[in-house]
């Protein structure tokens, strides 16, 4: 199983031992590397896991600690587009509430799971920062301000047809 | 050096980022090009002026005229107009800056900047943070040049302790103090961090310092790690910031470039350089021994103190760790000397503190005020108060926290002792506005969600606590209040408070029982009447149709999910009260404004 998946993402390892070397030397170098592995496959699958911490001679037990103490680290694949409403103090007494509610009607999914086609992902996030636009939500990089329930339809759509 | 006649700023800050800065800045390239006035109009993209509501924002140079709400295709008014014949385009200019004569007012008679007094944010939405030159113009690395040739380590920490400047995190902990315990440790090696986790929900001041001038933190790093003896320094930055990250990264390299990090800065034997540290989503890497481990590669779970950081920190070694906001004051106390620092603020808080203003505020946005400011000033004279006629409520400051002023005490000179005595805490510096329509109990239960979220779960008070808390809460809002339970919240609240392990569950009590303290009526009338007067919680509404204003017309039949509305045509309309799931869509479709939740 491990050895196929190595096969398909062969180029990807490399990348991923190029990066471990580059932070090997450094202090407490394991946060940055997961950060960069996951930027690579997506997702931090077992096998990732396992390929740190033999190259940094860190127990895998404390990788997986890890990778489930963040919010940020993820063990399941994301959908393409990964949308997060900001649940934060002044998005909720905006409304976010309602935002995410749409969300969950219009993608039939909960918040923290993915479509079943992987095109998109649902979280509610943390204050994204943006509170003077509350409530907002983010699309990938994109960030949607002074949002209401029936902006989502039009939103997602444009994603769709993407 | 080339001169220009004007410059054009436009903010690059999260807010109006989102807003469309980015197409506003190339609209102003493309028409300042076709109308050939690339040579002698500056376009410099700037960090946060901290207006965020009315984003994006641009200001022209020498004239100081303030657009707001700028649109890619206001842009070439505004070059052909202003740039090109050099008539301001009043209609484009913010409301407040445009007189009843209809003449402009300068930036700093606005309404919303009179009463700030800018410090940390000195050069938010003034440089371009990712030209190093620019920082450098407005003094940027002086005070580190003076520290290292004309200061001895000793000579600047005393400098911080005479200033009076207390930590911006939250805590008000003297910075002066942390610096001397961290200098006077033993160890081979010393290590200076600054928390730039900003977690608080509702709290971007830090975030606008990274984004709109980096250097400052780096430079004030610098100077720290030569008063305690450090060559090394962390920022550890969350990673739901990715300009903020971006623009840090672009600092760090420029400063190394010039030498400001790195060996043998300004010619002298001290060796300093930074390196990023990305967090990954956990609130708890907010406090300083779970940021520490989180450093390290670990779990971000806190450890008891004492040994306190600046004993043993990160890697074992000592570590001085300040906040974003209190770094960016220290190149300024170097310059102007502790005594005008001191000349700032009230008695035993010294200087000006950033909020971010949010929630039901007409200027949602950054503001930065002398200490001692009043929340009224803040709300109504800066904020421009409350949207849509509604009645101020509560601000919340401190987040998760803190706790919720009422109108009550609007007049309280804000410093950390002062907030601390009606209940809540300065923060880091979040202020939420809420009006008439927001509950209390649901706001307390709101932040205790997050903290249960939150909690590492590495000691009981916290883990078990809260959690107990929260479902007392959640009964409450659901109508399953009974006798006694808002004394339970207080009794359970006051334990965590004293038995748990770090701050963020010694505080996490704090959003309830300020609550309970201030508007107790709420949560009677919640488990009593089963009741909740601001008519959000769901599940203590009724919709209703009033009789004399149903037409009959038979929309909202149509949009009930749940089929719980009947009625004949041209009738009054009847909900059915078992079936209802108090969704509001009838309320919202409703022509004649017939149906009422309440």
């Amino acid at each position: 199983m491990s050895v196929s998946i190595l096969e398909k993402d062969k180029e990807k390892f490399a990348e991923l031992k190029r990066i471990i070397d580059e932070y090997k030397e450094k202090e407490g170098p394991l946060m940055p590397v997961m950060h960069k592995a996951q930027e690579l496959f997506g997702y931090l699958p077992e096998e990732v896991q396992e390929y740190i911490a033999e190259a940094l001679d860190i127990p895998v037990s404390d990788i997986y600690g890890v990778a489930t103490f963040y919010s940020q680290f993820t063990l399941k694949p994301k959908g393409k587009y990964s949308i997060g409403v900001c649940l934060g103090t002044a998005c909720y007494v905006k409304g976010s509430q309602a935002i995410l509610d749409e969300l969950v009607k219009e993608l039939g999914i909960k918040p923290g799971d993915t479509t079943d086609d992987l095109k998109f992902s649902l979280e509610a996030t943390r204050c994204l920062g943006a509170c003077g636009l509350a409530p907002v939500m983010m699309i990938n990089d994109e960030v949607y301000g002074r949002l209401v329930p029936s902006d989502i339809k039009g939103i997602i759509d444009k994603y769709r047809s993407k | 050096m080339e001169f220009y006649r004007s410059h054009v700023l436009i903010c690059g800050g999260t807010g109006c980022h989102s807003s469309g800065s980015a197409d506003v800045m190339s609209a102003f390239k493309t028409e300042l090009e076709k109308n050939k006035l690339e040579n002698e109009v500056k376009l410099v993209q700037t960090g946060c002026f901290g207006l965020c509501a009315v984003g994006p924002v641009v200001i022209v140079y020498p004239e100081g005229a303030f657009y707001s709400g700028i649109k890619a295709e206001d842009v070439p008014r505004i070059v052909s107009e202003h740039l090109l014949k050099g008539r301001i385009v009043t209609d484009l200019l913010y409301h407040d800056s445009v007189q009843e004569d209809k003449a402009v007012k300068s930036l700093d008679q606005v309404e919303f900047y009179r009463k700030q007094k800018r410090i940390a944010l000195r050069n938010c939405g003034v440089i371009n943070p990712e030209k190093i030159e620019e920082y450098i113009a407005f003094d940027g690395y002086k005070a580190l040049g003076k520290v290292l040739t004309e200061m001895t380590p000793e000579e600047t920490i005393a400098v911080i302790k005479a200033s009076g400047l207390r930590g911006r995190g939250g805590a008000g902990f003297p910075t002066g103090l942390k610096w001397e315990f961290t200098a006077k440790a033993k160890g081979d090696k010393k290590y200076v961090c600054c928390n730039a986790d900003e977690g608080d929900p509702g709290a971007f001041m830090d975030r606008s310092v990274l984004e709109g001038d980096p250097h400052s933190v780096l430079e004030a790093m610098a100077i720290a790690g030569y008063a305690v003896g450090a060559d090394q320094g962390y920022i550890y930055v969350r990673a739901e910031y990715p300009i903020a990250v971006k623009r840090l990264t672009i600092a760090i390299e420029q400063a190394r470039e010039l030498g400001l990090l790195g060996k043998n800065i300004f010619g002298t034997d001290f060796c300093f350089d930074i390196e990023l540290r990305l967090g990954a989503g956990a609130f708890v890497c907010g406090e300083e021994t779970a940021l520490m481990a989180s450093i390290e590669g670990k779990r971000g779970e806190p450890r008891p103190r004492p040994p306190f950081p600046a004993v043993k920190g990160v890697f074992g070694k000592p570590t001085l760790l300040n906040n974003v906001e209190t770094y960016a004051n220290i190149p300024q106390i170097i310059l102007n000397g502790p005594e005008w620092f001191q000349s700032i603020g009230t008695e035993k808080s010294k200087g000006t503190k950033v909020f971010a203003l949010g929630g039901k505020i007409n200027n949602t946005g950054l503001v930065e005020v002398p200490m001692g400011t009043t929340l009224r000033e803040i709300i109504y004279e800066i904020g421009g108060g409350i949207p849509n006629g509604k009645k101020f409520k509560a601000a919340q400051t401190g987040g998760p926290s803190g706790g919720c002023i009422p109108a009550e005490h609007l007049d309280t000179p804000i410093d950390y002792d002062s907030l601390t005595k009606i209940g809540s805490m300065m923060g880091s510096g979040g202020l939420i506005v809420m009006d008439e329509d927001n509950c209390m109990v649901d706001i307390a239960r709101f932040f205790l969600d997050f903290t249960v979220d939150e909690s590492c779960g590495k000691c009981p008070p916290c883990r078990i606590g809260t959690k107990r808390m929260l479902e007392i809460l959640d009964r409450i809002t659901k109508g399953q209040g009974q006798e006694g339970d808002i004394e339970k919240l207080e009794q359970l609240g006051m334990s965590i408070k004293s038995s748990a392990l770090c701050g963020l569950g010694q505080t996490a009590p704090n959003p309830v029982l300020s609550t309970i303290r201030y508007f107790r009526d709420e949560y009677e009338a919640h488990i009593r009447d089963k009741k909740c007067p601001a008519g959000v919680c769901q599940a203590l509404l009724q919709i209703m149709i009033q009789a004399d204003l149903c037409r009959g017309c038979g929309l909202c039949t149509k949009v009930c999910p749940v089929g719980a509305i009947s009625g004949e045509r041209k009738s009054a309309h009847t909900i059915d009260q078992s079936k209802c799931i108090k969704c509001g869509a009838c309320l919202e479709k409703c022509p004649f404004k017939a149906i009422v939740k309440g």
